[in-house]
């Protein structure tokens, strides 16, 4: 790997980052009249007097910095968003925004990033599978089941899951991430956190398989057209070598690219699973930040979603060339 | 003659929703040890996937229906390639090790995403028991037999890091690295450039000296066939139409697509206002029917004979050509009906 392409790469994630960060700092700001404003003439409408409500504005202009030139103002919010502080949360209050995603971060990357992780690994191998020549005739049938599961929205799974494997049969808990709140990691505390998060997980990888399952299906299928596998075969490689080394190799890479995106998104993509669940993860706190209308957090945690899709896609970019040596020179 | 491989009655039938392709319809081929043999014909006509069937490398839809092709073997035992199953680990050791094949667009034939080197290291190892550091030094030896200049550095390259003749070289590197007794190549020449090509060719030879292969070249390059080839296997619509050595066929050809076929080599001491071209085109091998199937193309068609039957290949001035013209003998009726 290169200097400049590292450097290059490097570049791409600050500007991204920082474009995210200034549409986050101007669209609110681009809505009519402020704040503050908008609450007293509420609460006008409602008949209730408000004594000097221009000074209370303007005091709560200069509290807020509103007062000041919008480049300072800029420059404020671009240093407060590098040193990670994302103001106060207003439902939490005085809850930092930033403490806040911090303490749901580990169950969302605990429960979102090791299920599309095992989906994106389960659902490629078995997406290579069906398109392989040789493989067992059961699980070519499996094909149009993978394709029902990914029609089904995974919320509507993680129903039908929540209602089979717990209501009904209640072989796992309704909700929640642990039975009393974890003090120290022994193996009961990790078996219970894996109790908890077993059905989430379960209805992330199903909905997710049948996704991968196509993807990687149709990658092998251009693949296993190519010259390379007819040469592979004719070298007298073993059937396995020439399926992981030639077929899955080359099928992978926009699979990879994809696998990036997921991670991203998995935190906004799942908020209904964490919903359904009643997981303390982002998306849970997203959820009940927007149904608060706790602006402050729904910043907070749109700029760390973006800050996680912006990295993801930086890490893959530095693995890229691993998988793909075409790559650097382009 | 001792013959390295003998092919008798090659059928591959392409099982397609529209009916049977007959892409290949009873070959008979035989390559004598060190010899070189050529086999020529219009695109279409079956060559490629005839060389892809003598390594079992035909998928489906494709499939070999009948016929058999027997190897002798490095250890002089001998065996029929089309009896094995299809996962036989016999395959596995024959392909690579006993057989090669040399693709058309090496380019396209070398993984894009491994270096050349463990590539070919790769069949090295498949085949025989060296130490990583043994093969590593076997293979860059390799590359440099083929005139890869810098052949360790190019051994970590990958293929689009190479030029179009450096990669021929390398696919020629890769078929001879376990020394076997017969290279299939396939169009080896058509990808590159025309200086390039003499070197390969050059090259080819000289490896086959060396090594004591034979060498069979699949081509529609009639140049190629003329200045490397002992014998010519000429192939129409998915049968041999006429077989024989180069310089009988070239001097003086009997069956009439072969004399057209020659008709159509450009020459540059002969003034000509327009190429000659062979009228029409190839018909369909999708369920051809009982007739010679080059009548439709024929000017020496005889209305009432060649479109009643296929002529059989019959031994005509010491080769063998299949043409009603030379022999009444009718191709006994093919059984294969599905």
């Amino acid at each position: 790997m290169t200097w400049s392409y590292l450097l290059k790469r490097l570049a791409m994630f600050v500007a991204v980052v920082l474009l995210a960060i200034t549409v986050n700092f101007i669209v609110p700001r681009l809505a009519p009249g402020d704040p503050t404003a908008a609450v007293l003439e509420q609460l006008l409408s409602r008949g209730q007097q408000v004594e000097g409500s221009q000074d209370i504005v303007a005091a709560y202009r200069a509290r807020f910095g509103l007062d000041e030139p919008i480049l300072l103002q800029y420059g404020r919010y671009l240093l407060n968003t590098a040193r990670f502080d994302l103001g106060s949360s207003i439902s939490y209050f005085p809850q930092k925004v930033e403490s806040a995603i911090v303490s749901a971060l580990p169950w969302t990357i605990g429960l979102l990033a090791v299920a599309t992780v095992i989906s994106f690994g389960l659902g490629s191998l078995l997406g290579a599978l069906i398109a392989w020549p040789g493989s067992p005739r059961f699980l070519k049938s499996l094909s149009p089941a993978l394709m029902v599961l990914s029609a089904i929205p995974y919320y509507l799974l993680a129903l039908i899951i929540l209602y089979l494997l717990a209501i009904w049969t209640g072989w796992f808990p309704l909700g929640g991430a642990y039975s009393q709140i974890p003090q120290r990691f022994d193996p009961s505390t990790l078996w219970d956190l894996a109790y908890h998060a077993f059905l989430p997980a379960l209805s992330i990888v199903l909905a997710g398989v049948g996704f991968w399952a196509l993807g990687m299906r149709g990658a092998m299928i251009n693949v296993l057209g190519e010259d390379y596998l007819t040469l592979a075969e004719a070298k007298g490689l073993p059937k396995g070598r020439i399926f992981f080394a030639y077929a899955v190799r080359n099928a992978m890479l926009p699979q990879v690219t994809s696998l990036a995106i997921a991670l991203g998104t998995a935190a906004s993509g799942s908020v209904l699973v964490e919903v359904a669940f009643n997981y303390p993860g982002i998306g849970y706190l997203l959820y009940n930040a927007l149904r608060s209308s706790d602006y402050f957090l729904i910043q907070g945690v749109a700029f760390f979603l973006v800050l996680t899709v912006a990295l993801s896609v930086l890490i893959l970019d530095l693995i890229y060339p691993l998988l793909d040596p075409r790559i650097q020179r382009r | 003659m001792n013959s390295s491989l003998t092919v008798k009655n090659l059928r591959t039938y392409f099982f397609v929703d529209e009916g049977i392709v007959k892409a290949v319809d009873g070959v008979d081929l035989t390559v004598g040890e060190a010899e070189t043999v050529g086999v020529i014909g219009e695109s279409g006509c079956g060559k490629s996937v005839m060389a892809r069937s003598l390594l079992r490398l035909v998928v489906p839809p494709g499939e070999i229906v009948d016929g058999s092709a027997v190897l002798r073997r490095k250890d002089g035992s001998q065996v029929d390639i089309f009896s094995a199953p299809p996962s036989a680990e016999m395959l596995r050791e024959i392909r690579g090790n006993e057989m090669s094949m040399v693709f058309q667009e090496p380019m396209t034939a070398f993984s894009p995403v491994h270096t050349v080197g463990f590539q070919i290291s790769e069949m090295v190892a498949a085949h025989s028991r060296m130490s990583r550091k043994e093969n590593r030094e076997y293979v860059i030896d390799l590359l440099r037999r083929v005139g890869i200049s810098n052949p360790a550095q190019r051994y970590d390259e990958y293929t689009y890091q190479l030029s179009g003749g450096m990669r021929q070289r390398a696919m020629i590197a890769m078929a001879i690295s376990c020394s076997p007794k017969i290279i299939i190549a396939d169009e080896p020449t058509t990808a590159l450039d025309v200086t390039i090509q003499a070197q390969i060719l050059d090259l080819m030879k000289e490896l086959q000296r060396q090594n004591n292969m034979a060498l069979v070249y699949i081509t529609h390059d009639l140049g190629l066939v003329a200045e490397n080839v002992d014998r010519v296997y000429v192939m129409y619509l998915g049968r041999v139409v006429e077989v024989g050595a180069t310089r009988d066929i070239f001097v003086n050809p009997l069956h009439p697509y072969t004399q057209k076929l020659l008709q159509a080599v450009p020459r540059l001491a002969e003034r000509q206002e327009r190429l000659a071209a062979i009228e029409g085109t190839v018909p369909s091998a999708l369920n051809p029917p009982a007739q010679c199937p080059f009548f439709s193309r024929c000017d020496k068609a005889m209305p009432g004979t060649c479109d009643r039957a296929i002529p059989a290949l019959t031994t005509q001035a010491g080769r063998e050509v299949r043409c009603f013209l030379y022999s009444q003998e009718q191709e006994a009726t093919n059984d294969w009906q599905f």
